[in-house]
């Protein structure tokens, strides 16, 4: 299960940008997952709750958009769903001219950043 | 603040940009890594034994590192050809990453390396999704994992630039559909090269040493499918894609000897 390695590398990733955002917390993590990344979303999610302990993503929310496999020949301009097991060979030409147009998708998408309790209560104090 | 950061960031970046930078730093002192990948038990390394020493016999400098959960045994049978030999051990990890081979190699692959043999840990999931900075990518599987082991494990089989099919002497008493097996391949993977081994019939002995010292003088290595995403550098259509239209050959790849007629088309330089 290399889900626990994905989950660390997502994290290790965020804690980056949420010092770069001068972020305090982690609301949620949108990840777009492809049919075809070869990682598990439920493995993931729960691999992703034991990475975030002990950092500022501590308690975040981890949201997957799965992506379709879709691909295309390029000597014929077809293009079709996948599936999976993939089917990767053109239907028609019956040759290897295709190219994958989605499904590969391994991408942390958005972050929603957790308001800073500080910050609300100094701007409520206004 | 803006309370949401639109990050679009790939979550492999990290290992990619070190295995491109691993795979540059090998060609640039001549050595290129050729990644093994199988399920436990399909023969990755009784065939990385025979070609091993086929390699010390042939003068070509080559050196193995070999992953496992536990256990040196796989050290101690690929040592016996003579090469140098380096087992890691990745205590429960179930795949290697660019950076951990990196590692292993500062200060003891062999300035004169060629070829570079990494044998995956045993798994057909999780080593498919790492790029070690190899330049060649092979996938095995023995004939008495069933015909549907491509279609099982895609990203395994669908990344794969030679699909090598291991224990071909027990093909028979299997009951292995060769032509299931390769219609299976071909749906994840059109175009990828099949061929079948028998290390104790010496079929195709020193197939993934020609292979991998054709790609080292230049040879193009098959790009499967899967690993051209369209928008990529490399997604428009490739100089190099218009001779591996050869499905049809393939068909009688497992047990062909000699030759491959594939080797002509392959053999531009420049990829």
């Amino acid at each position: 299960m290399h889900e626990m390695s994905i989950a660390m590398a997502v994290v290790c990733q965020v804690e980056e940008a949420a010092r770069t955002h001068g972020a305090v917390g982690v609301e949620t993590v949108t990840l777009q997952v492809g049919e075809l990344a070869g990682v598990v979303p439920d493995a993931l999610r729960f691999s992703f709750a034991l990475a975030c302990e002990g950092t500022v993503l501590s308690g975040a929310e981890l949201v997957t958009d799965q992506v379709a496999g879709r691909a295309r020949c390029t000597s014929c301009a077809r293009e079709w769903e996948t599936g999976l097991p993939p089917r990767l060979g053109c239907p028609r030409c019956t040759d290897s001219r295709t190219e994958l147009l989605s499904g590969r998708e391994l991408q942390i998408a958005t972050v929603r950043w957790a308001e800073d309790p500080q910050r609300t209560r100094a701007l409520e104090e206004l | 603040m803006c309370r949401v950061a639109d990050l679009q960031q790939a979550v492999l970046e990290r290992n990619d940009t070190r295995a491109e930078r691993l795979r540059t730093e090998l060609a640039a002192r001549g050595t290129i890594v050729v990644n093994l990948l199988s399920s436990p038990g399909s023969g990755k390394t009784a065939l990385l034994e025979t070609e091993l020493r086929l390699a010390r016999e042939r003068g070509v400098a080559a050196a193995a590192l070999t992953a496992d959960l536990a256990t040196e045994n796989d050290a101690r049978r690929l040592a016996r050809s003579g090469v140098p030999v380096k087992q890691v051990l990745t205590d429960g990890l179930c795949h290697l990453e660019a950076d951990m081979l990196a590692g292993h190699l500062t200060g003891w692959l062999p300035e004169a390396t060629r070829l570079l043999f990494v044998e995956n840990v045993g798994n057909l999931v999780c080593p498919a999704s790492y790029d070690l900075g190899e330049s060649l990518r092979v996938v095995l599987a023995s004939v008495t994992e069933g015909e549907d082991k491509p279609l099982k494990y895609p990203a395994a089989f669908g990344l794969a630039q030679l699909v090598v099919v291991t224990k071909q002497d027990l093909a028979q008493p299997a009951g292995f559909d060769r032509e299931a097996f390769l219609a299976n391949v071909r749906q994840v993977n059109p175009g990828v090269e099949v061929v079948g081994t028998s290390v104790r019939d010496g079929l195709n002995t020193g197939v993934l040493l020609e292979r991998a010292l054709a790609v080292g003088a230049g040879a193009a290595a098959h790009r499967p499918v899967m690993a051209r995403p369209a928008g990529h550098a490399h997604g428009g259509p490739h100089p190099h894609d218009a001779p591996h239209t050869h499905d049809a050959p393939h068909d009688g790849a497992p047990g062909h000897g000699g030759p491959h007629p594939h080797d002509g088309p392959h053999a531009h330089v420049g990829g």
